[in-house]
């Protein structure tokens, strides 16, 4: 029950409330309602170098769309987008619910040590993190390479961003390692929460430790799980900055391009706004259809609450 | 837990818990360690692993180029710009939500929802094109005004929650002892909303302090670049990287944010997931 419901409704006018949302929407408007209008037109519009030194903006229809879905390049980048973001989701939501559950099990001093260590990776910086992580994967003098050379292995100046599958594997790393604490905390303080006599009756019913974990423990905690999961598609399908700046460190662009480094590419690097735009329409229209499920459970429970 | 799990369970469910404990820390101390070495060590095939002897040479090179003073200027008023400005408009939106019902306030509710799913590569050309014409590229209040609109809907989110969290009967309470409406609420609830606001403020604090791609897309010439700019260009002159001096950069970027978010964690941990499951 919120508290909305019991405070006076409409009481001193009606204006006031909207007198008080007024500048948080007009700067919204601004800075987000605007410029997507004017991405719509601009994704109709020829828009590139001539127009950059005044020329007027051409009005061509669909012709930015019909070229680009004709292009096979912007298939092989939303393919590879959607892959990496999958794959980082499911690998992220595996390692974090699996270190919540195993978290339970430990003593208590290895667990704060275990908690430390991921605020820690949490807390980083992303571009800071990013340059320890190159740094620990540089050619020539990175730990990683050291290590597994010591271990045996042929990694003495192996060059990790030169190839898009281990380019990935790196960028997979760096997004993983950031986002596993999230999860890993959601998940055990939910954890926390699952009513121990279920657990204990199950028990005493004769089901072993999978079972309880499969039949009662993973279900109670089904809302904090789904809502978790979809946090991390929308966040890894968004995926810019990690892939950006390993490519200005020597990865190459074209090979490695997930959608948002493609739009920066063609439009502030390329200026031909016109054709980015419309990648960037059909970017917003490819987060829509996935977050779709998303959004419609939120607005069920709003409307149970207000 | 309340039952006690086996012994080889819990020597298991340890051993992993240490295993995690490195893989996540690791990197975060390598940053540090990597600060403090000079560049023979650095260069060396066998890595130091602890900076025992080490010295502040990086960091005297960082501060010495006086780019990266003019760098933290940059991201200090753009920082500093958009948690006054998104905090209050945040403030009073968040009031006018928790404390009022008016038509159309599911509608703001459900928008702030979409709005935050909204990828920032998804919108930043245009931006990029609506400042262009505003001429206001490559400043301050530019970068701002697109940062704000990134942290609002989140902001109103959470001071929603704690005003909410407030209960109404108090003002009721004040006002039956002859309070207006203004007064109670002044008096009685914004006080109790203290920590709420400290705790979000850090927060956004955080977020425009860290944030990368909009600041890529704004501030293109490089006397306007924000810190987490002037990191990223710093690894890009390749050859022969001064790895030391980018990792003593990292560090004095990131140690107040890690401070920072040790101190309210906590607090928007339970803020974070609230938000995120009901309203």
């Amino acid at each position: 029950m919120s508290r909305a419901a019991r405070s006076p409704a409409r009481a001193p006018g009606a204006t006031l409330p909207y007198l008080l949302v007024a500048p948080a929407v007009l700067a919204l408007c601004l800075a987000l309602g605007y410029p997507l209008v004017r991405q719509l037109f601009l994704s109709f519009q020829e828009f590139g170098l001539a127009q950059q030194f005044g020329r007027p903006p051409e009005w061509v229809g669909l012709a930015n769309y019909r070229e680009l879905l004709a292009d096979g390049y912007l298939w092989r980048v939303t393919a590879r987008t959607v892959v990496f973001c999958l794959v980082n989701a499911a690998v992220t939501m595996f390692l974090g619910v699996g270190l919540a559950l195993v978290m339970r099990a430990m003593s208590r001093p290895v667990r704060l040590l275990t908690q430390t260590g991921l605020l820690l990776a949490w807390a980083m910086p992303v571009v800071a993190s990013l340059t320890v992580w190159q740094w620990l994967f540089d050619t020539q003098y990175g730990v990683v390479n050291h290590v597994l050379t010591s271990l045996g292995g042929d990694f003495e100046g192996h060059g990790w961003l030169l190839r898009p599958l281990s380019f990935f594997f790196v960028a997979t790393v760096v997004v993983v390692w950031m986002s596993v604490p999230f999860v890993a905390f959601t998940v055990y303080a939910a954890l926390t929460q699952v009513s121990e006599e279920m657990v204990e009756a199950a028990e005493i019913d004769g089901a072993n430790a999978g079972q309880r974990l499969r039949h009662v423990v993973l279900p109670s905690i089904r809302p904090v799980l789904l809502v978790v999961g979809l946090l991390q598609v929308i966040w890894d399908l968004r995926v810019f900055t990690q892939v950006y700046i390993l490519q200005e460190a020597g990865g190459s662009a074209r090979a490695t391009n997930l959608l948002g480094t493609y739009i920066y590419r063609l439009g502030i690097g390329g200026g031909d706004f016109g054709t980015s735009a419309a990648v960037a329409v059909f970017m917003l229209a490819l987060t829509v259809v996935l977050t779709a499920p998303y959004v419609r459970a939120m607005l069920r429970q709003e409307r149970g609450v207000a | 837990m309340a039952r006690t799990p086996t012994r080889p369970v819990r020597w298991l469910a340890d051993g992993t818990g240490l295993v995690a404990f490195v893989l996540a820390a690791f990197p975060v101390y390598w940053m540090v360690n990597s600060s403090f070495l000079d560049r023979n060590e650095i260069r060396n095939p066998v890595p130091t692993w602890v900076p025992f002897g080490g010295d502040l040479d990086n960091f005297r090179t960082v501060f010495a180029s006086g780019q990266f003073v003019d760098a933290m200027k940059v991201s200090l008023m753009v920082t500093g710009l958009t948690l006054v400005v998104a905090l209050t408009f945040a403030f009073v939106a968040a009031v006018a939500l928790s404390r009022f019902r008016f038509r159309g306030r599911l509608s703001f509710i459900v928008t702030l929802l979409v709005i935050q799913m909204i990828p920032a590569e998804g919108l930043f050309i245009s931006q990029y094109k609506m400042l262009e014409t505003m001429e206001l590229l490559n400043t301050v209040v530019g970068l701002t005004i697109v940062y704000v609109a990134g942290v609002l809907p989140f902001t109103i989110w959470t001071l929603r929650g704690f005003v909410e969290g407030v209960p109404y009967e108090l003002e009721e309470a004040a006002m039956m002892d002859g309070c207006t409406r203004v007064q109670a609420f002044f008096r009685v609830t914004f006080p109790l909303l203290a920590p709420g606001l400290v705790a979000t403020g850090v927060f956004g604090f955080i977020q425009a302090w860290n944030e990368f791609t909009l600041a890529l897309v704004v501030m293109t010439r490089e006397d306007q670049r924000t810190l987490p700019l002037w990191l990223s260009t710093f690894t890009d002159v390749n050859r022969g990287t001064d790895w030391g001096g980018i990792m003593a950069g990292s560090t004095l970027i990131a140690v107040p944010v890690i401070v920072f978010f040790l101190i309210v964690q906590g607090r928007m941990a339970s803020g974070l997931t609230t938000g995120a499951v009901k309203g």
